[in-house]
């Protein structure tokens, strides 16, 4: 019964994402309105992290199966990927290492010159 | 045959899953990067319906129904986040700055390389929303007039590369601190990339969800200021 209650409270909240998603003419996703809903109501107390944790790292574990179906599915999209696919594979791959390399040095830079850098 | 495994709704889950176990079994046995529990099921997924010739929609009849926890997934993101809360509030400026950084890094990685390959305007209007999560990149690609499947497609092969690649990426650039590569990992492959950062660490995990989030609302800003250098 204690995960029936977690996931409804998720489901809940993912249904006021959707609410939201829908009223709000902006193309942000029910999914990033609910975390910041979720976000905001632990960290207000509204809800305690006891009431949706198991079930929330629970759904957080199982992630990489949701991806499977999305991804076989650009089996359909194969022709008209194939005109400039030589282009996207490069775009990806560069422009992802690329943001990885100054996203992260970004942030370990401004860490340090603030002297806040902390050791694992 | 045929029919049935068509017809049947368990087909596509149990595929799906089945795949995804017997790529977590491969990926214990040898730890090679490549051999990646998502990269392998959906080499096996997508090989199985090309034998058996069986439609995408049909397999996606039943395969959907675990797509659809995706949004419940995502809002539950907020709980390793809110565990991180002192880590996050004392970090603010540095993640803040460097999510947005990585925004610009992007965007401008990407018109570069549409001049160099000759991209037309729709083409590159198209690749410029594929760091963010799927939801907001449909929704922005729709917005700016770009072929909305191509747009999940460079998405996808986003994630794959950041959830194959992504601990590895790290580690050859030299960037070490749990906080920074959560956020470089988050910034530059979305929600895929985070379900590996989240196999790293849970500082790690809990910083690339956020960056998830506010990278994906700055990429719409950003988009906006890009869409017409070509």
């Amino acid at each position: 019964m204690k995960y029936i209650g977690q996931f409804i409270i998720i489901l809940a909240i993912s249904l006021i994402g959707e609410i939201l998603n829908a009223i709000i003419p902006l193309p942000i996703p029910a999914s990033i309105y609910g975390m910041a809903i979720l976000f905001t109501a632990l960290c207000t107390g509204v809800i305690k992290l006891g009431q949706v944790k198991e079930a929330g790292k629970f759904l957080i574990s199982i992630m990489p199966l949701m991806f499977i179906a999305p991804a076989v599915g650009l089996i359909d999209s194969w022709d008209i990927m194939k005109e400039f696919i030589v282009a996207i594979a490069a775009v990806v791959v560069l422009s992802t290492i690329a943001v990885v390399a100054v996203t992260g040095h970004a942030t370990q830079l401004i860490m340090k010159l603030k002297g806040k850098e902390e050791k694992r | 045959m045929k029919e049935i495994f068509s017809n049947s709704l368990f087909f596509g889950l149990t595929l799906s899953i089945g795949a995804f176990m017997l790529g977590t079994l491969v990926k214990k046995r040898w730890n090679f990067f490549l051999f990646n529990p998502l990269l392998i099921s959906i080499t096996i997924t997508i090989a199985t319906l090309l034998i058996l010739d069986i439609e995408y929609s049909d397999y996606n009849e039943g395969a959907k129904y675990i797509t659809y926890l995706l949004t419940p997934a995502t809002v539950a993101l907020a709980i390793p986040l809110y565990e991180q809360l002192m880590l996050l509030r004392r970090n603010l400026t540095a993640i803040l700055l460097g999510i947005a950084s990585g925004v610009i890094c992007s965007a401008v990685s990407i018109f570069a390389m549409a001049l160099m390959f000759g991209l037309d305007h729709t083409q590159y209007v198209t690749l410029l929303p594929k760091s963010i999560t799927t939801a907001i990149g449909i929704g922005l690609s729709a917005e700016l007039n770009g072929h909305v499947a191509i747009t999940v497609a460079a998405i996808i092969f986003t994630g794959l590369v950041g959830n194959i690649a992504g601990g590895l990426m790290c580690r050859m650039l030299g960037i070490s601190h749990p906080i920074a590569k959560g956020v470089a990992i988050g910034t530059a492959s979305h929600v895929m990339g985070t379900s590996k950062a989240m196999e790293i660490g849970e500082i790690e995990g809990a910083m690339s969800s956020l960056s998830v989030a506010v990278a994906g609302c700055m990429t719409v800003g950003a988009a906006i200021l890009f869409e017409n250098w070509i």
